[in-house]
């Protein structure tokens, strides 16, 4: 225990501020983002992640998201294991064929207001997989999205700053 | 010298031949007759040898019929079976009498390409990969298939393994879950806490992978390779390009072959901190993976820095890399390496003291060594269960052969053993890297690609950091691809994972899942 203590006081707060530029850009979106998920969402923006056929890429930028470099919490955002609780689903494709009935149904249990935010080149447009007899494309082809993140994968920077432009 | 190759030919005589125009030499390519397909079966499981691989292509733009391939692998050494299917007759004799993992591997091959397994009574003959609401006659993977259009959605019903009994219920889990992961179906049998079985229906991540390949030139096949798994894109990238530059006979620089190793053990340390970390976060363990974690950032960001991206996709290309190494690079990995292993160890030791942890870890999720070796498991899920597979030193290519990785195998086929392995080897990478960079050669990094002839193959396999892949590819009667067939370790690992949980509680399941941690999209293509 006396280890695990010494190790968290060692290790500090990594969340801020780092010397990279890529940080100077991350703490003005973080700005934005705190005032208006406070604002807008009371401090909390819920989020359901539907993997709607991915390569995983960008699964792993979102969870990226959450470590605590990136700590996208401190911003009042928080991923839900269910899309009842959820104000926004953020999607990752192209949509399968075989995902398809899930994606539908993931939204409809999503309550109303809802806002769907479309990530990856794949989500936007397709991507390298295009629309075929297994690919339905981008992820507009199903439900209907409020905004576009793309990237492959879209860095952890280019997704708090989608989702800021989405809300803000 | 290839003892499998032996055994067949003396078997078989004159009834078998050596293809030719099969690539690389020393994996060589066998003809045999398809009503003696079975005997190869018991040949190589006498042998001792397992089934990695088993697909079939369709060959009638070269005016022939569509033929099946079984790859089979002993110690250091691959061989591949094949034999040729009429078309007014597509059926072929089942292996799966002698191995387990032939079903999916043949399910799928009747889903997809529409060769129906007979012989052995095959009980499964479930579609695989294809979902039930698809046309029973779409088969993707046949010329004649429209791919470009959309199918129509027809009824249809899948038939789950049912288990009866007083206090027997079934828990659905999936397709989406409750984590930021990938689709797939998991359902449980369940008796109090107990997990009776378990069967898993994947598929749902299926984007037509292979069929695409047969649309893009050879140039272009190696940015679908690098996002069949997005954690593994390197690893994939780097197989696919292995197998066009044996197919096009290009030998590509040292120094690329050089680069391209130190991105794909950079690729390695990066997954298994993440996952390590993670594993101790499905233990409720949140501090494990929160340091772990910032490892892993540290790692991508060095990536970033150092090559471009993130996760190295588009690094590798047919023919070399397509970033070198900045003039910096050497010191600033130095400084890298330095800072991430000190820091690790020092969590490694509080990993390994952890009591709470220990508990929960070990004796979870067992694998036995029976199970991993019948089952033909590769990667750290092999080696975890005692199986010594590892290609990179079984199966070297430059600068493995030089440089050869230390294996670590574990016998407790624990979620424990799992990660320890992984642990280990995030220790080994470490000092391969360094090794590679002390001998890293000067020069050009990228050759440009020979022309690809007409009617041939090339195999080629690379061992991610989650284990052995393959490809085979198949060029054309115009030179072009006329198959990219793909084999993730998740294909075979996935069905060791249904082993695994048999007899834990069902709130274990996660925990066990994650310690395999295989790719969806990598199984489903």
């Amino acid at each position: 225990m006396l280890k695990i203590l010494h190790q968290i006081f060692r290790t500090g707060v990594v969340t801020e501020p780092l010397p990279e530029a890529i940080e100077a850009e991350l703490e003005v979106v973080g700005c934005h983002l705190e005032k208006t998920i406070r604002r807008r969402f009371h401090r909390s923006l819920v989020i359901r992640e539907v993997d709607a056929g991915s390569c995983n890429g960008c699964e792993l930028e979102i969870i990226a998201m959450n470590n605590p470099i990136y700590n996208c919490e401190r911003y009042g955002i928080q991923f839900t294991a269910s899309p009842r609780f959820a104000d926004m689903l953020l999607v990752t494709g192209p949509v399968s064929v075989n995902m398809e009935i899930a994606l539908k149904r993931t939204y409809d249990a999503t309550p109303t207001p809802k806002l769907v935010v479309a990530v990856g080149d794949c989500g936007c447009n397709g991507g390298i997989f295009g629309e075929s007899y297994a690919s339905l494309g981008a992820v507009a082809n199903v439900i209907p999205v409020d905004a576009h993140i793309p990237g492959c994968p879209p860095t952890p920077v280019q997704l708090l700053n989608g989702i800021l432009q989405l809300i803000g | 010298m290839n003892l499998l190759r032996d055994i067949i030919m003396t078997h078989f005589g004159t009834n078998a031949v050596l293809c030719n125009g099969a690539y690389p030499a020393d994996v060589p390519q066998i003809l045999v007759p398809r009503e003696q397909f079975e005997d190869v079966g018991w040949l190589m499981k006498e042998a001792g040898a397992r089934l990695a691989a088993e697909w079939g292509v369709d060959e009638t733009l070269f005016g022939r019929g569509f033929a099946l391939l079984a790859c089979f692998a002993r110690d250091t050494e691959y061989l591949l079976v094949k034999c040729d299917i009429p078309l007014d007759d597509p059926t072929f004799p089942s292996l799966s009498k002698k191995h387990p993992t032939a079903f999916r591997f043949e399910r799928q091959i009747l889903s997809l390409l529409g060769l129906t397994p007979t012989g052995h009574v095959h009980s499964d003959l479930r579609p695989w990969i294809k979902h039930e609401d698809w046309p029973v006659d779409a088969w993707p993977l046949r010329k004649s298939f429209a791919a470009a259009e959309r199918m129509p959605r027809v009824e249809g019903d899948y038939k789950w393994v049912k288990a009866e009994g007083e206090g027997v219920y079934e828990i659905p889990v999936g397709p989406v879950h409750a984590g930021i992961i990938e689709p797939g179906h998991f359902r449980f049998q369940a008796m109090g806490e107990d997990v009776l079985n378990l069967e898993q229906r994947l598929g749902y991540t299926h984007k037509g992978i292979e069929k695409r390949f047969e649309q893009l030139f050879w140039s272009d096949g190696a940015r679908l390779a690098g996002r069949v798994s997005g954690d593994s894109t390197v690893a994939h990238a780097l197989t696919y390009c292995r197998g066009v530059e044996a197919l096009s006979g290009t030998v590509i620089a040292p120094r690329a072959a050089w680069l391209r190793a130190i991105m794909l053990e950079r690729e390695r340390i990066a997954n298994h901190l993440g996952d390590v970390g993670a594993i101790a976060n499905d233990a409720a363990f949140t501090f494990f993976f929160y340091q772990f974690m910032r490892l892993k950032e540290s790692v991508l960001r060095g990536n970033q820095r150092l090559f471009g991206h993130r996760y190295l996709m588009d690094r590798v290309v047919p023919g070399g890399i397509s970033a070198d190494l900045p003039a910096d690079g050497k010191v600033f990995i130095d400084g890298e390496l330095a800072t991430l292993l000190t820091e690790f160890e020092r969590i490694v030791n509080i990993y390994d003291l952890n009591a709470s942890l220990d508990d929960r870890l070990r004796s979870t999720g067992i694998l036995t060594a029976e199970f991993a070796r019948e089952l033909g498991t590769v990667g750290y899920v092999a080696r975890a269960s005692g199986q010594p597979v590892d290609c990179r030193i079984l199966a070297p290519f430059s600068p493995y052969d030089l440089i050869p990785p230390r294996m670590t195998v574990l016998n407790s086929g624990d979620v424990h053993a799992r990660a320890w392995v992984r642990i280990e080897e995030v220790r080994d990478s470490i000092r391969l890297i360094r090794e590679l960079l002390a001998t890293l050669p000067d020069g050009e990094a990228l050759t440009p690609l020979g022309a690809v002839p007409s009617d041939c193959s090339s195999f080629s396999v690379v061992e991610g950091w989650r284990g052995e892949i393959i490809y085979w590819l198949q060029s054309g009667p115009k030179g072009e691809v006329n198959r990219c067939a793909v084999r993730d370790p998740s294909s075979v690992n996935w069905l060791a994972l249904e082993q695994a949980v048999h007899g834990n509680i069902v709130p274990d399941f996660p925990l066990c899942n994650k310690s395999f941690n295989q790719s969806y999209s990598g199984n489903d293509l």
